[in-house]
């Protein structure tokens, strides 16, 4: 195979995603056939669409990006010689809506090299809050505006400040690690792809609080950003830039085991401990008791991620992006029906339509609602997708910014569905300390798992309603006073959905499978027979009617139809294949 | 009876119970009423605190897992997508439901929260392996092939 000699070096994108496509496929084939190129693995683009992605430098400074690749010799070929078969165009409106600053470096440098990280101006901002005073770093943040990027919201420089005038035998700074939220990865992608700047961001917290112990509490089902995050420590360790002022600092990382309610500061300092994640009653604050009763501060990844920026650029041109009450940017984990999923970087007050259709090119003809905030948030209406992202303008529709999950829903989706789904999560996930969370949250779950299977009662949605606020009032931590939210967001914008599931027993979504029928339109059937052949209960007679008592809904027949003339229908709507 | 001597890579104070629970995991596969009672003695805790801290936390499992460990991702992405008819699937093909292991031990299946590869949902995980884009099709596909090893 032919190597373009203009090639200087070859990276490939290894972290999960890119691995879960196929990149170490890649990888290996590149190494293969280009024995003698510098291969790079790096981390994400976030551009997940199109992994396994391929970038090569070339001598002149030039760089080609190459997506959906595999080990095959048409796609390795093609990057070798730089032909543009495979090449990839960053689509033009994601380009000119980004901000990248926190992700400026991921899946540029090699996650797992100190040096290039410092080539790239890493560790320069840890070294200008050195030549300052740990208050002059602590204004900084003030200053700057940043807001606990977690989802809380809670400003990061008042939070340090809090630490940092205790008086007290040890100090804790942890980094909240445990990004538990089902369909959020902004987290995961920064710690596997550049370990150091969340690292570096705690140096500098552990410099402003007088912080002498560091734990990052990082979920285990990240094996990778564990692995990422281990080296780079060691790195710290060799660098001696554990030494701060005399003082040597303990980093460790300690893996969690499956909690989402371990995401809540409390419950965390519990897990820590060696007990069961549960809440306990604020104040004392872990800024005052936290950890083994030591002050505690508990940042999100993200917000360590941002430190060094506002350090190294001034809290100044830091709060120049952004809405008056939200500074800087904010990633998005970006899901669901829409064509370009991933990891964005936007700044905060970009408008929610332009992050879904103008980065995610979602159609707005299929597009229902998008939700953020994962199990915590809301549903927003495709009607409010004027409304600017930041933290304010979210809560007022119902929903939260939370940690940075988006999930766009299609009309093919049911909302009751997605609500019944959120509250299977958290009733789950509930730790049991308090009433109202405790069984409250089941019984929401229970009412939404008896509509959705068509045996709801108009009664049912004047019950959702009434024990939402309840369940918020009375539990202790943000699970609880949170969970209600994908239900209460869903009736206020979604009501004629709920409606038709318990007054018509139909879901117009078409989803819910107690509420739909299968029919076969014999108008375009050309009598293939896969459908019988293929019927895993023989539900099609041989005149090719669906029986809909003996039908499972398991859309074998849908699928394999050529003439796509099977379909889901509205309960009771079509009788003998006639509307 | 197993040997535990790996435990003492640990201190034996309390904070690091769940570190030894999931070294235990590691080991073992899952968590058994033999290892509780060895852990209880190593940490000198109640079996029935431990027991409370394996229940707690999902990651803990306390019935072996099969040769072949099925996680069918039902996180949010992969939900809208369709992982619940994907479970049903999985769940009679191999006719044992989330967090089973058949009777030859050949496979074990769980439904996790989210394996973190959003953007090729619906996605399933066997051994580690991830198989995205799931339909009835390639899941069932997948399935056979593992089931002829």
């Amino acid at each position: 195979m032919t190597v373009n000699e203009n090639i200087k070096k070859i990276r490939v994108g290894t972290a999960s995603c890119g691995l879960a496509a196929g990149g170490a496929a890649v990888l290996e084939a590149l190494h293969l056939h280009a024995p003698n190129i510098d291969i790079d693995e790096v981390g994400c683009l976030g551009h997940c669409y199109a992994e396994p992605m391929v970038e090569v430098v070339t001598n002149d400074g030039k760089s080609y990006l190459y997506a959906g690749v595999d080990d095959q010799e048409s796609a390795i070929s093609s990057i070798l010689s730089l032909s543009d078969k495979f090449r990839f165009k960053i689509p033009p409106v994601r380009e000119s809506k980004e901000l990248l600053k926190v992700l400026k470096l991921a899946g540029k440098i090699c996650p797992t090299s100190y040096d290039e990280y410092v080539a790239n101006g890493g560790y320069a901002a840890l070294k200008k809050a050195l030549a300052n005073t740990p208050e002059w770093v602590i204004n900084e943040i003030k200053e700057s505006g940043l807001r606990g990027r977690g989802g809380g919201g809670f400003p990061t420089g008042v939070k340090w400040s809090f630490l940092a005038t205790k008086e007290a035998e040890q100090k804790i700074l942890i980094c909240n690690a445990d990004e538990g939220d089902p369909g959020a990865f902004m987290d995961r992608s920064l710690m596997e792809s550049v370990p150091h700047q969340m690292l570096e961001g705690m140096l500098i917290g552990a410099y402003a609080t007088g912080a002498t112990r560091l734990i990052i509490y990082c979920r285990a089902e990240y094996p990778l950003a564990i692995k990422h995050l281990k080296i780079a420590i060691e790195q710290i360790y060799q660098n001696g830039l554990n030494k701060i002022e005399g003082r040597e600092l303990d980093i460790m990382i300690k893996e969690g085991a499956g909690a989402f309610v371990c995401g809540e500061e409390t419950s965390m300092i519990a897990s820590l401990e060696g007990k069961r994640g549960t809440p306990r009653f604020r104040p004392p604050f872990p800024t005052d008791r936290g950890l083994n009763n030591f002050p505690t501060s508990i940042n999100n990844v993200e917000t360590f991620g941002n430190i060094p920026l506002i350090i190294k650029d001034g809290a100044e041109s830091y709060a120049a992006i952004g809405t008056a009450g939200s500074k800087g940017t904010k990633l998005f984990a970006l899901a669901g029906d829409l064509k370009y999923p991933g990891l964005i970087e936007v700044p905060m007050g970009t408008t929610l339509s332009e992050i879904v259709f103008g980065i995610g090119g979602a159609d707005p003809e299929k597009v229902k609602a998008v939700q953020t905030g994962g199990p915590s948030g809301g549903c927003i209406p495709k009607s409010l997708f004027d409304t600017p992202v930041d933290y304010d303008s979210l809560k007022s529709l119902g929903a939260i910014m939370g940690s940075g999950g988006m999930i766009v829903i299609s009309n093919e989706r049911c909302m009751v569905e997605t609500a019944r789904f959120f509250l299977d999560f958290t009733h789950r996930e509930s730790c049991g300390k308090c009433t109202f969370c405790r069984v409250g949250t089941t019984r929401m779950y229970e009412t939404l798992e008896r509509i959705v299977a068509g045996n709801g009662k108009r009664e049912d949605l004047d019950f959702l309603e009434n024990i939402g606020p309840k369940i918020i009032k009375g539990s202790l931590c943000g699970l609880g006073q949170t969970a209600p939210n994908p239900v209460l967001a869903t009736l206020r914008y979604f009501r004629n959905e709920y409606e038709d599931h318990v007054l018509r027993g139909q879901c117009s979504a078409l989803q819910c499978n107690n509420l739909v029928d299968v029919v076969l339109f014999k108008d375009n059937c050309i009598k293939c027979r896969l459908c019988i052949k293929n019927c895993p209960v023989n539900a099609i007679s041989d005149d090719f009617v669906v029986d809909n008592n003996l039908c499972t809904r398991c859309n074998t027949c849908i699928e394999i139809c050529p003439k796509k003339t099977i379909a889901r229908t509205k309960r009771g709507e079509v009788v003998n294949d006639k509307i | 009876m197993n040997d535990y001597s790996y435990l003492k890579e640990i201190d034996k104070e309390h904070s690091n119970l769940i570190k030894g629970l999931q070294l235990i995991q590691a080991h073992e596969g899952y968590v058994s009423d033999e290892s509780i009672r060895a852990a209880s003695d190593y940490f000198g805790i109640a079996e029935v605190e431990i027991e409370g801290v394996l229940t707690f936390y999902a990651q803990f499992k306390r019935i072996k897992p099969g040769k072949n460990k099925i996680s069918i991702c039902d996180g949010t992405a992969c939900h809208i997508k369709g992982s619940k008819q994907i479970i049903e699937w999985v769940s009679s093909e191999l006719g044992i439901k989330s967090g089973e292991t058949d009777s030859d031990g050949i496979f074990s299946l769980e439904t996790v929260a989210c394996l973190g590869c959003c953007s090729l949902a619906p996605v399933m995980s066997i051994n580690g392996k991830i198989f995205g884009k799931l339909d009835r099709k390639s899941t069932i596909k997948i399935l056979k092939e593992y089931k002829k090893q």
